[in-house]
């Protein structure tokens, strides 16, 4: 193969950026735990050879920066050599998150259909709806969360629900907004068309609309579940750090443990790929069935 | 504008007989646009008065309301004043009786439907059990020639098949009355002359009425029993020309002297009615 062909094809091109982002990784974790490694060598007062002071910043205990091979043997030992039950497992933290996650994204994307719908037939509805609509993502969701957690908690909602409000919070805006444009993106002629068969407006939804804004909804759901497991993750600080990714990172930092905290950072950021992936295939899938997809 | 003495004549006489075959009865009709440079005079004055069976061709420049015409007819516009009657109806009431199919410049065919499902549609909005669905529909792709093709998808067929595809979709409905929006005019020259005769003889086979917007004289005056020629700013009717050539007709007709001498009278009205605004 040339290497023309080989920068060409994206298997190529993807571990390329990770081979680049992980030098750098090294390189960063190096430069930041050299301090505490020269304050530590002075007071034992060791002197270790440029190699072998390298060698130290890359495998303290509580690293500034850990590296990568430092996360990765924690996610390791807290995923393949952990049972699932255990608290310490990333898995049953994973799973955790991701229940809630996918809770709040399936009531968001409901929401946001529903919402989006209302307004395309109801004109008032997006004069008055709309702004409320904008307004609620302009305020930063750290803020919102632990009120949410707290008034629920004291309705006596509490667990898996006050999570998932918040991932429903995040999500139902990039749905609402996509499918908005979805069912207004029919085209006028078919509109008229069904106007034409004296269609009733609930004909017209089914049969023209809907089907005209799955696309718009798949590129929708995508940003809204990424956002969801945010949302599930920020909604995770606020509940004493019990359980969930969330937990891990709050936990990580209360001991300094940064090591603990780069992996739940890393299972997150694996999360949100396979669940955007997930979705993508599943857009796939439905356009394949509707006739589509090219 | 024999035309209009003709309409009179039936009136005055009172003869409801004479208009019961009358599909199409429009009197003084006016359409007006308001936009942000003022009024724009789509139809101004229009009298129209089309007979069950006839295929009328209105043809003029593009502005002239040939196209708002056929959409006040279907009542996807409101006139402005002038009345208008479908089958003796107002439109708004032969629309909802679904008087009519209405076949649009493209075809206009659900992409996420294959073509028996996009012939399907109007039939499932009707609320017509499965088997005289699946019968309309293969007794209508039969009709234009597209049987065998109900499970392809629009985009697996040529822009001729698609609107062929949306003929039948309109058919479906088994409407008397077919309104025809430049259907054949996205098309290359060929396979315009092919679904011209096909159109010619599903004319004459299925005996509807048709109304048919177009802007080229050889196939106005190759499909039509009346042509209505219109000029633009504002929108009128500039003189209409009854054309008795026999009902079926192939494409040699084209070269004889009765053709040619109905298609140099369309291009003089045409050229008439051009002649202010070409300072």
């Amino acid at each position: 193969m040339t290497i023309n062909k080989l920068l060409k094809s994206q298997g190529a091109a993807v571990a390329a950026v990770v081979l680049i982002l992980i030098v750098i990784w090294y390189l960063g974790a190096a430069v930041l735990n050299a301090p505490f490694q020269r304050d530590q060598n002075e007071r034992t007062q060791q002197t270790q050879t440029s190699g072998a002071f390298i060698e130290a910043t890359l495998n303290q205990k509580r690293p500034v920066l850990p590296a990568p091979h430092q996360v990765l043997v924690e996610i390791w030992n807290t995923t393949v050599e952990k049972r699932i039950t255990s608290k310490r497992s990333l898995v049953y933290h994973s799973g955790i998150t991701l229940s809630s996650t996918m809770l709040g994204f399936v009531l968001g994307t409901l929401l946001g259909i529903t919402l989006a719908a209302a307004i395309i037939h109801v004109e008032s509805l997006e004069r008055s709806l709309m702004p409320w609509i904008i307004t609620s993502q302009t305020i930063p969701i750290l803020a919102i969360a632990p009120m949410v957690i707290v008034v629920l908690n004291a309705i006596g909602i509490s667990g898996l629900i006050p999570k998932a409000m918040i991932s429903t919070y995040l999500s139902f805006f990039p749905v609402t907004v996509g499918v908005v444009k979805g069912l207004r993106s029919a085209d006028p002629m078919q509109l008229d068309l069904m106007r034409t068969y004296s269609a009733s407006t609930f004909q017209t939804f089914w049969k023209l609309r809907w089907p005209s804004s799955i696309p718009f909804l798949f590129t929708s759901m995508k940003v809204a579940i990424a956002a969801s497991l945010v949302g599930a993750i920020v909604g995770e600080l606020p509940t004493g750090a019990v359980a969930g990714l969330g937990a891990r990172l709050l936990a990580g930092s209360y001991y300094g443990q940064t090591v603990q905290i780069w992996s739940a950072l890393l299972s997150a950021a694996f999360l949100a790929a396979m669940l955007v992936t997930i979705v993508g295939v599943a857009d796939k899938a439905v356009r394949r069935r509707m006739g589509i997809a090219r | 504008m024999t035309e209009i003495q003709a309409t009179g004549a039936a009136s005055t006489a009172g003869a409801a007989e004479a208009d019961a075959f009358r599909v199409i009865e429009a009197r003084e009709l006016c359409l007006t646009f308001e936009t942000n440079d003022g009024p724009v005079h789509a139809l101004s004055n229009v009298d129209l008065a089309v007979d069950r069976g006839e295929f009328v061709s209105f043809i003029g420049p593009s502005g002239c309301g040939k196209t708002t015409l056929l959409r006040v007819i279907a009542d996807l516009e409101k006139p402005t004043s002038g009345s208008i009657a479908v089958n003796g109806m107002t439109p708004e009431e032969a629309r909802r009786k679904r008087a009519y199919g209405y076949v649009f410049q493209s075809a206009a065919l659900y992409p996420w439907r294959t073509i028996a499902g996009n012939v399907a549609l109007p039939l499932e909005i009707m609320g017509l059990d499965q088997a005289e669905r699946e019968e309309r529909i293969a007794r209508n792709l039969a009709l234009v020639n597209l049987a065998g093709f109900e499970r392809k998808f629009p985009w697996q067929l040529s822009g001729g098949m698609q609107q062929r595809a949306s003929i039948a979709r309109a058919l479906a409905v088994e409407p008397d009355l077919l309104l025809m929006d430049e259907p054949f005019g996205a098309l290359d020259e060929i396979v315009r002359d092919h679904l011209n005769e096909q159109l010619n003889q599903l004319w004459d086979r299925t005996n509807k009425t048709v109304i048919f917007v177009t802007h080229s004289i050889p196939e106005a005056v190759f499909l039509s029993t009346k042509i209505v020629v219109m000029s633009p700013r504002p929108g009128r009717v500039h003189d209409v020309i009854d054309c008795n050539l026999p009902r079926v007709r192939t494409l040699d007709i084209r070269e004889t002297p009765e053709f040619l001498a109905i298609a140099h009278r369309v291009r003089d009205g045409l050229r008439a009615g051009h002649a202010y605004d070409d300072q």
